[in-house]
């Protein structure tokens, strides 16, 4: 039975503790982070969506609507084959790296300690940069092997996303600039510089993973502390 | 309607809700901000499963969780939710009975101190803190925080005492601090 004192504390509660109200910005980056959720999960299902019409009619139809739409995509995304199956080894990796609990062979939030680690195991040397201040925690890296190579494979900690950055160097162009694409709700970005191609894939939202690969390059044209 | 404004209709009015929850669990506005962020999209992503009802438990429940996800991985800064011995709340109202003058709440009340209140709830354990600020603050039923915290009624009622008696416990030292 609540005493006399409950009802004392109760509306002293009531009368000073502070009720916070959620920023204006905040509904306003909600709507934008659900709609994209949503252009994904949409694009998905498109493709998966049956009608009722005829088996041989509905055959035809989901034939003619797959040229269409990959006409269509082709015409937005001008990509060739391999980086269409190089960015879904990429996803793959990513996923692969999160559901086997196998994310780092060398964990750490120190540079020097994880740059230095991939000497030895590769003959190549991944550039790394803790990106802390800007809210972009390394939390280590492991070895992977995307496209018949073995890559530098970085982790990266955004609040509750993680981020893997792949690194290995590139045979053709020595820069190219930033492609953003997402592939079964994962965000991807793809850039090549000063010989090395790098492609981060996350859950993050995708403008927050093209702010990252943007710090990613302004650390890497800086020379290494 | 697509789902998208469908989404916002339902979920955007219990906005200042979820973000008072995960500021009082967080005790930080931005971090706040985030999780909340991250909760909508969650629910969002569930919004198919939502079995239509009253919104606010279903909501509020991924709210919470996100929040505990949050405070798991980042413990450091962060107290992990506490295993509670229920019994304790047997004593609650023990010290029932004492004259109103000179007591806790009397004398704040009279200082107009919120920092003071606010910084005592802050000081309570995490299932404690949103016990209480679901009840006094969102003025919630039994039954509705019962389901977004994922308890039995019983334990609310004990959490919700032993909450008060804890709360008064670190207002008396805060008076005496003075």
């Amino acid at each position: 039975m609540p005493t006399h004192q409950d009802f004392e504390l109760e509306s002293l509660v009531k009368a000073k503790a502070t009720r916070f109200t959620a920023p204006s910005e905040l509904s306003k980056k909600i709507g934008i982070a659900i709609r994209q959720e949503d252009l994904i999960s949409a694009a998905l299902k498109k493709t998966i969506r049956r009608t009722v019409w005829p088996q041989w009619f509905n055959l035809g139809l989901s034939f003619a609507f797959g040229l269409l739409l990959s006409v269509g995509l082709l015409r937005i995304y001008p990509m060739s084959n391999d980086q269409e199956v190089l960015s879904q080894e990429i996803v793959s990796g990513h996923v692969r790296s999160l559901m086997a609990g196998h994310l780092a062979d060398v964990a750490s939030s120190d540079q020097h300690t994880v740059k230095p680690w991939f000497t030895g195991k590769l003959d190549f040397s991944p550039p790394v940069q803790d990106l802390k201040a800007e809210g972009f925690a390394l939390s280590g890296g492991r070895l992977d092997y995307v496209d018949k190579h073995p890559v530098a494979a970085l982790v990266y900690q955004r609040r509750l996303h993680t981020i893997n950055v792949f690194v290995w160097p590139s045979e053709s162009n020595p820069s190219q600039d930033m492609k953003p694409l997402s592939r079964q709700g994962f965000n991807l970005v793809n850039w090549k510089d000063a010989g090395m191609q790098f492609w981060a894939v996350s859950d993050l939202a995708a403008d927050e993973l093209k702010t990252f690969a943007q710090l990613m390059q302004q650390v890497a044209a800086k020379p290494a502390s | 309607m697509d789902r998208t404004r469908q989404f916002e209709a339902l979920a955007l009015p219990h906005l200042n809700a979820a973000y008072n929850l995960a500021r009082w669990l967080l005790r930080d506005e931005y971090h706040a901000q985030d999780v909340v962020q991250e909760a909508f999209l969650r629910a969002f992503r569930y919004f198919d499963s939502f079995k239509g009802g009253d919104a606010r438990p279903w909501l509020m429940g991924i709210v919470r969780n996100t929040c505990y996800s949050w405070m798991r991985e980042n413990s450091r800064r962060a107290e992990q939710p506490l295993e509670l011995d229920e019994d304790l709340e047997n004593d609650a109202y023990e010290h029932g009975g004492h004259q109103t003058q000179n007591n806790p709440e009397t004398l704040l009340m009279q200082k107009h101190e919120s920092s003071r209140v606010n910084a005592a709830i802050e000081r309570l354990p995490a299932v404690f803190r949103e016990t209480l600020m679901l009840r006094e603050l969102e003025d919630m039923s039994y039954e509705e925080i019962a389901q977004i915290a994922g308890i039995p009624l019983g334990t609310v009622m004990s959490r919700l005492s032993r909450a008060r008696r804890l709360l008064r416990e670190i207002l008396t030292e805060v008076i005496k601090e003075d």
